[in-house]
């Protein structure tokens, strides 16, 4: 296996690539804006190229999960080793990387939208070397994030992140902008800081041998969290199902939940995505919500199994919720942005109720659907942006009759909206019926009841169609021009991604398929499954 | 033909089509005026590849089915598949051919009809995705393809309906089609979602194989009558049932000849052709329910169709009351005479449609000459007397109209005669005796309202003595295809003998599948059923004759003869006029309950949202910053108001104590006294 590159890992390079040209930005004089934004594309096209590489030597065989064995391309080195504080005891914090297949997708995705946000920020114009540079200093915090296996790391990673988003949202954004990224920052911060204290109550029951003298050390690596055997007895999370695991569970699930979001915590999302500039959009939609689930998939549920099966069915309660109230407010907006923001938490809702199912295919439904719903989702922030661009506005009411106006944009729109309203050929149609079919084994009524969200997608993604598609086209927009080539080179791979993983999944499942079970029969062998009813 | 080569010819008619899609909509603009020829081209070969399976399936391979299986994705994990397949029994071949020819018709009728149109090679580009489609249903060998290319299916007709985009009833209808087919689809879905947790598998065979050994949804019948009829919902939408038949009649604003080939001869009979795939796995009971909603859609539908005036609603609603008579036939037990009933019905129908499109098409072309754009084109009272100007389109209209009135000599009297006998047998055998009193009825009715528009469409004089001189036939392409499917139209197809259709080739290539329900809730025997049938065709031909014989006969009275004024009666019963007319109200029932509900209920929860969640977050927020606020406030005033107070305190009694020291020896001195003589004074 390819593992190195010039003697540094391939998830390092991964990693910090963007910090390399965030660094190269910076040296950069502003006036030569068009040194910065290709410095910006190169770094993450040398990311994408990465990725494939990554893609291509990934063994689909190995499962990982909770076997640091069968991780791969593992990075482990000892990042801050304190031997000995008077009452603390050693601190250990190690720079451990390695993927599995939960973290594969996200990789790959998180390169792809990475390299789009790029594109589609070309036209910014304002303090464009400040922006750039948080810009790939966001992509290393997102990508850190999903190569951590060190719970210190991936809260390290999941923090900074925070910091670009903020400003990004505050500087470039819209009208209300302060207001959107003081909500976006405070509400993250709240749920980090449970998180946080997650995190050292874990660090304090977990202890495993040292490598060299055999002793015991407390550690943040998360696949020894994930070892009942690791806890100290006594310690605050030992055993099975105890309150303080239940409680550990609910303030990690909180902190996943926000970023999700899961509903009653979601109403950042609207207000971060109206005043976003479309690239952020584009990133926020596209990775940072998935971070949220992939918490829960990576580190709550794995941690916790025992909590995470008794939290089940509210987990598949919240699942339906997000789904059927998301569409239900999408409904309900005249703003192009808001639309697809809540659009957003209803297609999450999915993956919540896939994940509930716990087998596999709901697992894989929800693995995949956090993959199609990054493109997807995509796509249709990126169409908000092109049309935005032009007439400065997002009221849907104001548009109608782009299709003869703007044929190849049109084109594009209908396969995004499409595939967002599950039609199948296109990739958002497996994930959710993955999903579904494995939340039906396990709980049946509420995911009955969740198939109402299917008619209403369909319901307001085809009335969006119509107000600004379709009908006569208003006087003041018959001078507006077809999408650009940079503005298709964003969006052409999107759409071929979304038509080729409709037609033919495999090459992404079975990036994952091995790792999907494996999870399922991690968290259910842990545990009698008595508690799981109907 | 071997086996390899009948499902390499399969897998070509269901690839072509799409290629003309991608083509056309790719190369269209280059190609312009000749897509038509392109995507026409393309389709005629499916259908030579249809026709050959068909005559070698019937009559070389008749009991055998040939299958191709191929795992799309495997979830690893005990076995746990899902599979992509084709197969070709004698029901696929016959649709097949039903389809591609059609569709093949359809292009080839369309050359003129469209000619001009500013989205020509689009319409003929979706025309190929819609085939492609319908094509996958046909071919499906598992309910996870099936379902696949049902919606498939739904965005084809999506795309077509709304083909004049820029009007708004072009753009409503389409939206409307989508999204009541997926209320349907949701429950087709939801009976996947059942047979997959029971069965592990989505493949019919499998399915129904583990089903015969017992299997059946969570070990109660109750679930299993329930996958059958969540399965059905899907025919309910696509078909165009009660209660979601309400898409159909709107989709007429797609181009006349889309409706011809999707909502009269394929997509809208791709719902019976899923009953009858899906046939094996229906309840007694289940199969009880959808004999009622076939024969009430047949019914509803039939009255509404008695009072439209535009020639293409009551087509379309005469279609809805047709699938209604398949649902139902199915519904009694009826497997082999309703799906006959679909093909017969196919090629007459799609000639109807086709027919309407060629008197529109004249009409359009006088009207539009004449200068005149209020009168409607498609309205039946501004017509009449064209027969001679248009002898063809009215000789095959008539031929339509027999067959679909039930006349011997037809193909719909055969399978209509099958059916009514059907529902007799269904009667003695359960009890149901309302079912073959409607089903009679509505055969009455149809008469009487297919003479009214072909006598009020071709008969008498013209509406207008000016305009009747400049309507000409329609050209060739668009007679030939009415003239073939007027052929289809008669017996000799079907059956050698003109009064019983078991007697041909049909009948015998498409049998009743045995159930594979457990015994104490499966319908009666297909031995029962076939005795009560036969006890019943006499009794079902003379009824039948006599019924359809007084349909046409009322109908010459009133429109011809006009002995009997059609104004007088409907002016003592206006209201029941105007609610047959206004089609019963659903849609405004509909508008009022469903989509009022919905669109209230967004509203609120979007409010909810905004006001009370966010509100909140935001309250939350503010008693945060109002607290920091206050203990800023505190902090600054009274913290720091002690510390300053003390200060001051402090710096007040020093101001005075000041003013005592004024660094005078006398005055200390005088103090030093003055304090001696207290000291004296109080200890003393």
């Amino acid at each position: 296996m390819n593992n190195n590159f010039l003697n540094i890992g391939i998830l390092t390079w991964m990693t910090f690539i963007p910090v390399v040209g965030m660094i190269a930005v910076l040296l950069v004089p502003k006036e030569q804006k068009t040194t910065i934004r290709w410095i910006s594309l190169g770094a993450t096209i040398v990311q994408l190229i990465f990725s494939v590489i990554i893609y291509t030597n990934f063994d689909r065989s190995l499962a990982g999960v909770n076997n640091a064995a069968t991780m791969q391309f593992v990075e482990r080195y000892s990042w801050i080793d304190i031997k000995s504080v008077e009452w603390f005891g050693r601190i250990h914090i190690e720079y451990f990387l390695g993927i599995d297949g939960i973290s594969v997708p996200m990789v790959l995705l998180t390169a792809l939208i990475s390299f789009v946000a790029v594109l589609s920020s070309w036209s910014i114009e304002k303090s464009i070397k400040g922006y750039f540079a948080l810009l790939l200093l966001l992509d290393t915090g997102m990508m850190g994030v999903f190569v951590s296996l060190d719970f210190f790391l991936f809260y390290v990673f999941w923090e900074i992140m925070l910091l670009p988003m903020y400003f990004l949202i505050g500087i470039w954004g819209g009208p209300r902008r302060e207001y959107a990224a003081i909500k976006f920052f405070i509400y993250t911060l709240f749920g980090s800081v449970l998180m946080l204290l997650v995190l050292i109550a874990l660090y304090f029951s977990v202890s495993i041998p040292d490598a060299s003298t055999g002793e015991l050390v407390h550690t943040f690596d998360m696949i020894a969290m994930m070892n009942p055997a690791n806890y100290e007895a006594n310690s605050l999370l030992f055993g099975l199902n105890t309150s303080w695991r239940y409680i550990a569970y609910v303030g990690l699930f909180i902190g996943f939940a926000i970023k999700v979001p899961i509903f009653p915590f979601h109403t950042w999302l609207p207000d971060a995505h109206v005043e976003a500039p479309t690239a952020i959009s584009v990133i926020l939609a596209g990775v940072l919500l998935k971070m949220g689930t992939y918490g829960l998939m990576r580190v709550a549920m794995p941690i916790f199994p025992d909590a995470a099966i008794y939290y089940l069915y509210p987990l598949a309660f919240l699942g339906f919720i997000n789904i059927v109230y998301g569409a239900l407010c999408a409904m309900a907006q005249t703003d192009f942005k808001k639309l697809i923001a809540y659009s957003s938490v209803s297609h999450m809702g999915i993956v919540l109720l896939g994940m509930a199912a716990l087998n596999t295919q709901g697992m894989i439904g929800a693995m995949f659907q956090m993959f199609n719903h990054g493109t997807i989702t995509a796509m249709l922030f990126l169409i908000v942006g092109v049309i935005y661009d032009r007439t400065h506005t997002r009221g849907l009411n104001d548009f109608g009759g782009l299709m003869n106006q703007m044929p190849k944009y049109s084109a594009i729109m209908v396969i995004a909206f499409f595939a967002a309203l599950g039609l199948p050929g296109l990739s958002g149609f497996v994930s959710e019926v993955f999903s579904f079919l494995g939340a039906f084994q396990t709980f049946r009524w509420i995911t009955i009841a969740s198939t109402l969200g299917i008619v209403l997608t369909a319901g307001y993604m085809l009335w969006t169609l119509q107000r600004v598609f379709l009908g006569e086209l208003p006087e003041k927009w018959k001078s507006l021009t077809d999408i650009n080539n940079r503005e298709l080179i964003m969006l052409v791979p999107l759409a071929i991604i979304v038509i080729l993983l409709g037609v033919y999944p495999t090459p992404i499942l079975d990036l994952m398929n091995a790792s999907a079970n494996e999870l399922v029969d991690f968290i259910k062998g842990e545990n009698n499954l008595t508690i799981l009813g109907q | 033909m071997t086996e390899t080569l009948f499902l390499q010819f399969a897998t070509a008619i269901l690839f072509i089509p799409l290629i003309s899609f991608l083509v056309l909509i790719f190369f269209g603009k280059k190609l312009s005026d000749k897509s038509a020829i392109v995507g026409s081209g393309l389709i005629g070969s499916t259908l030579l590849l249809s026709l050959i399976i068909f005559f070698s399936k019937i009559n070389y391979f008749h009991n055998q089915t040939f299958e191709y299986t191929f795992t799309w994705v495997d979830f690893g994990y005990y076995d746990s598949k899902i599979n992509l397949g084709i197969m070709i029994d004698n029901m696929t071949a016959i649709m097949l051919v039903v389809v591609t020819l059609v569709s093949f018709l359809v292009h080839l009728f369309s050359i003129s009809y469209m000619k001009g149109d500013i989205r020509y090679s689009r319409y003929f580009a979706f025309l190929g995705i819609f085939s492609f489609s319908m094509l996958g249903i046909v071919l499906a060998d598992n309910f996870f393809m099936i379902y696949v290319f049902w919606e498939l299916v739904g965005l084809s007709s999506y795309l077509l309906i709304g083909h004049w985009y820029e009007k708004t009833s072009a753009a409503n209808a389409s939206k409307k089609a989508f999204i009541v087919n997926r209320v349907g689809d949701v429950g087709m879905f939801t009976g996947i979602m059942i047979l997959w947790s029971t069965f592990g598998t989505l493949d019919f065979e499998k399915i129904f194989s583990l089903m015969s050994l017992g299997v059946i949804p969570f070990e109660s019948t109750v679930w299993l009558t329930a996958a059958g009829l969540l399965i059905f919902c899907g025919a309910v939408g696509k078909s165009a049932q009660f209660p979601l038949h309400v898409w159909l009649p709107d989709a007429m604003e797609g181009p006349t000849p889309v409706s011809a080939l999707i909502h009269a001869a394929t997509m809208v009979a791709a719902g019976v052709y899923l009953i009858a795939r899906v046939f094996p796995i229906f309840t007694a009971d289940a199969l009880i329910v959808i004999a009622y909603i076939g024969a009430i859609t047949a019914f509803v539908s039939a009255t509404i169709a008695i009072a439209q005036y535009d020639i293409k609603k009551v087509l379309a609603y005469s279609t809805v009351s047709q699938l209604g008579y398949m649902v139902m036939s199915l519904g009694v037990g009826g497997f082999t005479s309703g799906f006959f009933h679909l093909v017969t019905h196919a090629a007459f129908k799609a000639g109807l449609f086709l027919g309407s499109g060629s008197v529109i098409f004249a009409m359009h072309h006088v009207l539009h000459h004449h200068n005149d754009h209020h009168t409607d084109p498609q309205d039946i009272r501004n017509m009449g007397g064209l027969k001679n100007k248009m002898p063809i389109t009215f000789w095959t209209f008539l031929i339509f109209t027999l067959a679909i009135s039930g006349v011997p000599l037809t193909s719909g009297f055969l399978s209509k005669d099958d059916i009514l006998a059907g529902t007799l047998a269904f009667s003695d055998l359960t009890g149901h005796t309302i079912i073959p009193i409607i089903a009679f009825t509505v055969a009455g009715m149809t008469a009487f309202y297919m003479f009214r528009v072909l006598i009020l469409t071709f008969m008498g004089s013209h509406a207008d003595s000016h305009r009747i001189d400049g309507i000409h036939e329609s050209p060739w392409q668009m007679t030939t295809p009415l003239i073939i499917f007027a052929a289809l139209s008669l017996f000799f197809f079907y059956s050698p003998n003109p009064t019983n259709a078991s007697e041909g080739w049909f009948y015998s290539a498409v049998v009743r599948p045995e159930t594979a329900v457990p015994e104490n809730v499966s319908a009666s025997s297909i031995e029962s059923f076939e005795e009560a049938v036969h006890h019943n065709h006499g009794k079902a031909i003379t009824l039948s004759l006599l019924i359809a014989g007084l349909g046409i006969l009322i109908s010459f009275a009133t429109y011809y003869w006009k002995k009997i004024s059609a104004d007088k009666i409907l002016n003592m019963f206006p209201k029941t006029f105007k609610f047959l007319n206004m089609k019963w109200y659903f849609d405004e029932l509909y508008d009022k309950t469903v989509v009022w509900f919905t669109m209230t209920t967004a509203k609120v929860l979007a409010w909810f949202d905004f006001k009370i969640i966010d509100g909140l977050v935001n309250g939350t927020a503010s008693v945060t910053k109002s607290t920091a606020f206050g203990s800023g406030k505190f902090d600054n005033v009274v913290v720091d108001g002690i510390v300053n107070l003390t200060a001051y305190t402090f710096g007040f009694f020093g101001l005075i104590i000041r003013t005592i020291q004024t660094g005078k020896v006398q005055t200390y001195l005088a103090f030093a006294i003055v304090g001696a003589l207290m000291i004296f004074f109080f200890f003393n």
